[in-house]
């Protein structure tokens, strides 16, 4: 059974990280970020081809995670796979172990590496959704019974922050309905949005991980905002960035604040990378040292 | 319509470097109205072509060059010059292109790109609104079809992508499809219609090649 599972209907806090497969086979890099992790993080993530740039695949990437002994939350999007192979990469995946799966839509092919290529989105993050829970009641897409089902916690993502709450909670339900049971949210900086969003979210029953970024620099803030969907840093942050000496450092603890401000109300934090896992490595060894009632870092070996 | 583009000269000439004798063929239809195969787009290859050694044997406007029969007696009025003809150059959609090439054994060229089923906006501005997928959405989408005018094709909503403003953030400067039939389906209070989950489309249901046969025709 999933160990992120067993977390959230424990009741423990949660705390999930993110690590980016190799683009090439330097399986070791998987390896080194599976080390800063093992032991700190619930469970890590492993990308799909994310921002449409050719990587190794999520099923090997996983696997590698597995043998280092961290449980992964396999990424899969829409993008690069039509029906057949989306479901004959999820069986194998949960046949090597695999059992968190984020099934998102994918970024569009324009955004990478191949923009000449041909995008497929035969399905979208809310048929992906349906299409895993049929593995998981032992059917594939067609009702077409399986030798074998799967047993994924099935995951999500959605913009908590986004101007248009409604919307964005209207997706949600529509998720629920299709049979996700957590959602891991875009990056969040404001937690009175944040907190208004979790409590009309919380009403589908699901499991909730609000999602931190760490911010480099005042520059990096005002980039999210300009660039990045659903994305708003307040400018009070921007300011406490502007004027500190060292903002990487001080990013990091405005992580940790927000980190401690989610937990007063909610079940746990994904925490994405880009590039800054030795950080958040040390973010996990702070919190655990820090927080020991808070936050139960899971047991390595088991 | 059927929107077309004009390859640059480069692009076609080399398929025209060992015929010297060409037949030129417009079309009276989607490509004139897409300034790609009209009377003004055929002189001015014919001049073009002429400037570069080759000799026009002759040039028609079909009323619609996707019409094979049409085309077959079109082929036959100007049989004197085909006669004279190494090669054809067409200047109409792809469905034109291939009709003239089923009709004739003298070899056939295009010399445009055939783009996409266009509605007008205006006069010269022509925008992609249907990809005659063979499976209409349009009665559950408020009349906006996500399957052309989403990037990503999507049937069930908006992507992660709707930037802060409602607008796509593929094309930064239009607004979501999703985000205008969401708008739209909320002031007609059918929002059921959005929260219901759409099946993905049906590829079956438009096998390629197409045909439709109308039965007692």
């Amino acid at each position: 059974m999933s160990l992120l599972r067993k977390y959230l209907q424990s009741g423990k806090f949660v705390i999930t990280a993110e690590a980016s497969p190799p683009k090439g086979t330097n399986s070791n890099i998987l390896k080194e970020k599976a080390k800063l992790y093992r032991g700190k993080a619930v469970a890590v993530n492993v990308t799909d081809n994310q921002r449409a740039i050719v990587k190794m695949s999520p099923v090997p990437s996983s696997l590698i995670l597995l043998q280092e002994g961290v449980e992964p939350v396999m990424q899969i999007t829409c993008r690069d796979r039509n029906r057949l192979a989306l479901q004959s990469e999820l069986l194998g995946a949960n046949a090597l172990g695999v059992k968190n799966v984020l099934a998102l839509t994918g970024d569009h092919i324009s955004a990478g590496d191949h923009p000449e290529a041909k995008p497929v989105f035969d399905l979208d993050s809310f048929l992906l959704i349906h299409l895993i829970q049929k593995l998981n009641n032992g059917y594939d897409f067609n009702d077409h019974p399986l030798d074998g089902k799967t047993d994924y916690f099935i995951g999500g993502v959605i913009n908590p922050c986004s101007a248009n709450m409604e919307l964005q909670l209207l997706r949600l339900e529509k998720k629920v309905k299709a049979g996700v049971e957590f959602i891991q949210t875009q990056a969040v900086y404001d937690l009175d949005i944040y907190e208004k969003f979790y409590r009309e979210a919380k009403k589908f029953g699901i499991y909730i991980l609000g999602g931190i970024l760490l911010l480099k620099s005042a520059r990096m803030a005002r980039f999210l905002n300009a660039k990045v969907p659903g994305v708003r840093v307040p400018d009070k942050l921007i300011e406490i960035l502007e004027r500190s000496s060292n903002p990487a450092e001080e990013g990091i603890r405005i992580a940790r604040d927000l980190i401690y401000g989610i937990a007063d109300f909610a079940e746990g934090v994904h925490l994405m990378s880009v590039g800054q896992e030795q950080q958040l490595s040390r973010l996990l060894d702070e919190i655990i040292r820090e927080k020991p009632d808070l936050y139960t870092p899971p047991a390595i070996n088991q | 319509m059927i929107v077309s583009k004009l390859k640059p000269l480069e692009e076609i000439l080399p398929h025209l470097e060992n015929y010297k004798r060409i037949f030129l063929i417009g079309c009276g239809e989607c490509a004139t109205v897409a300034h790609a195969g009209g009377e003004p787009e055929v002189m001015d290859i014919k001049k073009k072509l002429e400037e570069r050694g080759k000799i026009v044997t002759g040039w028609v406007i079909p009323r619609e060059t996707c019409h094979i029969p049409l085309i077959k007696k079109e082929l036959r009025i100007h049989k004197e010059e085909i006669k004279e003809t190494e090669a054809i150059l067409v200047m109409a959609c792809g469905a034109g292109v291939q009709a003239v090439a089923s009709a004739t054994e003298i070899p056939v060229f295009t010399a445009v790109d055939t783009i996409f089923l266009g509605t007008i906006q205006r006069y010269g501005r022509f925008l992609e609104y249907c990809s005659m997928c063979g499976h209409c959405v349009l009665n559950e989408t408020a009349g906006i079809c996500p399957v052309t005018r989403c990037p990503k094709g999507l049937l069930n909503g908006p992507c992660g992508g709707v930037l802060e403003n409602g607008n796509c953030e593929v094309n930064p400067d239009m607004k979501c499809v999703w985000v205008e039939i969401y708008e739209k389906l909320r002031e007609r209070k059918e929002l059921s219609l959005f929260k219901n989950l759409h099946l993905p489309r049906d590829y079956s249901r438009n096998k390629k090649p197409a045909k439709l046969f109308l039965k007692g025709l």
